[in-house]
């Protein structure tokens, strides 16, 4: 597989990042290089291998369904660049 | 049957699949201890976890794994031993963590159905994909200010269960007992509350149109119904836009659609440049969830007796209809009603059917008249059972019972109190009734006279002014018979 401009400015754009010129061609050099050394792992016969998920013999641990008042409201929204009566304000989003 | 609907120019049949939407009953959230509950002040429960502040890490609620897995058993699903949490990537204001944990390859729950029952006393299954695990997202205020959308993160994090149907369902009634159907086994289980309003149900519904035998079409998505009747509403107009499509020669292009409340009308979402691209994959924060059969065996033993068997019991038990048996075991409220009616009097087990009619149409219509639930109806089962062995034992007729019933319905007193204090005891004396019919045949010589010419119809004229003489409290069976041979010994 390889990275062309195309698939940069794709994966720029679900990312949410903005990228210019230079560092779109830095990026798909660098991305590339990445890939390759991955793909190394193709000569390896992996035919009729389960994948592995998890390399520590650890189950997944659970909790108990107890619910505690965390009162957030004022904390959560400590960082909020702009907030009005206990909600986060953001740009309009709406379809 | 006739599930075609007719365009301009040929007949269609829709193929329609539902992804429901569940919300898990539980305290706590799939992945933090915040509270759950409803209509809390905005962004009160809301951990650093559901924030997704840096370094925070997700823990699992084994209650909410449990439910998933007594939905599975309740939907006759395959329950997964192993099963794998994946990243749904995608941005939005009410997504935090700019990622949805789901669960996309290896889900909790398989293969499974539900069957629905029609009218005609025939039934169908809809088979179920399958059932996943995911995190419901916070809420999105858009319509309080002109520039601005506020967010509010309560439910961000809240457990869902993702039900899928494979596209069975043919008819917008068809989807709409599916849903009813899936939602009445979530409350027998008790695993989600059903309550649509508060959309802790809701639906996306996939739906092409085709010619009948034809390959399925090109199907688009409506996003988020929250009733029954929503659901149908979208169902209809949207089968009618892709027709009128596709019959003035056009193609159906792939779209989610949302659905106008107000006008009716479903419409495409705007940003679809950007087509969903999500790149699942396995969370590097959780472990697979694996469950040991010992484990299921366990929840299995914890399930109650779930709609389908309770039908079968009712029908076996009390020879019930399969329709009848269905509509008494769609709630829960309303079966376990049923129950405490029918044990109230052993009397009572001979006359199940009179039973099912005076919850069904009779209560029924009352609660409905003054917006009132089962759950707070002021005749309690005891009350309606005592009302209905006086009916069964002829002490009062069924007409004058609805009277009766309306007065408990608003007085609150017994049956029995009622009919006492009213006299409104069926007479049953022959006597009695013979002395009326008497006077009404005295009192209408003409009209004996036309009857007897041949006029038989005039035979409830008769019956109509004697049951009004005994203010409607002649055993209708007697005051017909008496009458009849009276008239006769005329002859």
């Amino acid at each position: 597989m390889k990275i062309d401009k195309n698939t940069i400015n794709k994966i720029a754009r679900l990312s949410r990042i903005k990228l210019d010129d230079k560092e779109s061609e830095d990026y798909i050099k660098d991305l590339n290089s990445i890939l390759d050394w991955v793909e190394q792992l193709n000569e390896v016969n992996t035919e009729n291998v389960e994948p592995l998920s998890n390399i520590s013999s650890s189950i997944l641990p659970k909790r108990e369904d107890v619910s505690k008042d965390n009162n957030s409201s004022e904390e959560i929204l400590e960082n909020a660049p702009d907030k009005l009566e206990g909600f986060f304000a953001v740009p309009k989003v709406v379809e | 049957m006739n599930n075609l609907i007719k365009g301009e120019k040929y007949d269609w049949e829709m193929v329609i699949g539902l992804e429901i939407h569940a919300q898990v009953k539980s305290n706590s959230k799939l992945f933090s201890s915040s509270s759950t509950k409803f209509g809390s002040s905005p962004n009160s429960q809301v951990s650093l976890v559901d924030a997704a502040m840096p370094g925070m890490l997700p823990v699992i609620n084994k209650y909410c794994v449990e439910q998933a897995v007594k939905t599975g058993v309740g939907l006759n699903a395959k329950i997964n031993n192993y099963s794998v949490f994946d990243r749904k990537n995608y941005f939005y204001a009410d997504l935090p963590q700019g990622y949805q944990i789901s669960q996309y390859k290896y889900p909790i729950v398989g293969e499974g159905k539900v069957t629905i029952d029609f009218k005609d006393g025939t039934s169908k299954d809809i088979r179920i994909v399958r059932l996943h695990l995911e995190q419901d997202a916070g809420k999105s205020l858009h319509d309080q200010n002109p520039s601005k959308t506020y967010v509010d993160l309560n439910r961000s994090g809240v457990a869902l269960m993702e039900i899928v149907s494979e596209p069975d369902i043919r008819t917008p009634d068809e989807a709409g007992m599916y849903i009813s159907k899936i939602r009445s086994i979530l409350m027998y289980l008790d695993t989600c509350d059903g309550n649509m309003q508060e959309g802790s149900l809701r639906a996306d519904v996939n739906i092409s149109v085709r010619k009948p035998g034809d390959e399925y079409g090109t199907r688009c998505e409506i996003k988020n119904l929250n009733s029954i009747k929503f659901i149908k509403q979208a169902i209809n107009y949207e089968a009618k836009r892709q027709i009128e499509i596709l019959e003035s020669g056009g193609s159906i292009e792939q779209n989610t659609m949302l659905f106008n409340t107000s006008t009716g009308k479903t419409r495409p979402m705007r940003n679809k440049e950007e087509a969903h691209d999500y790149r699942y994959f396995p969370d590097p924060d959780l472990l697979p969830l694996e469950i040991s059969k010992e484990e299921i065996g366990k929840i299995k033993l914890s399930i109650p007796e779930l709609p389908d068997e309770l039908k079968n019991k009712f029908i076996e038990t009390y020879k019930l209809s399969n329709y009848d048996a269905s509509v008494l075991t769609a709630e829960k409220q309303t079966s376990d009603y049923f129950n405490e009616t029918i044990n109230s009097d052993p009397e009572l087990k001979n006359h199940a059917k009179i039973v099912v009619n005076w919850i069904t149409s009779e209560l029924f219509s009352l609660l409905n008249k003054n917006n009132q639930d089962l759950n707070n109806s002021p005749v309690s089962p005891e009350n309606l059972g005592q009302l209905i062995k006086l009916i069964s034992t002829n002490e009062i007729s069924g007409k004058i019972a609805k009277d009766v019933l309306e007065d408990m319905f608003s007085s609150g007193k017994t049956a029995r109190q009622i009919v006492d204090e009213k006299g409104l005891q069926q007479v049953t004396d022959q006597g009695e009734i013979a002395k009326v019919i008497d006077e009404v045949i005295a009192e209408n010589p003409k009209m004996v006279e036309q009857y007897l010419a041949g006029k038989d119809k005039l035979l409830g004229f008769f019956v109509g002014q004697a049951m009004k003489l005994s203010k409607g409290k002649a055993n209708p069976k007697m005051l017909n018979d008496i009458l009849k041979q009276k008239l006769n010994k005329k002859n």
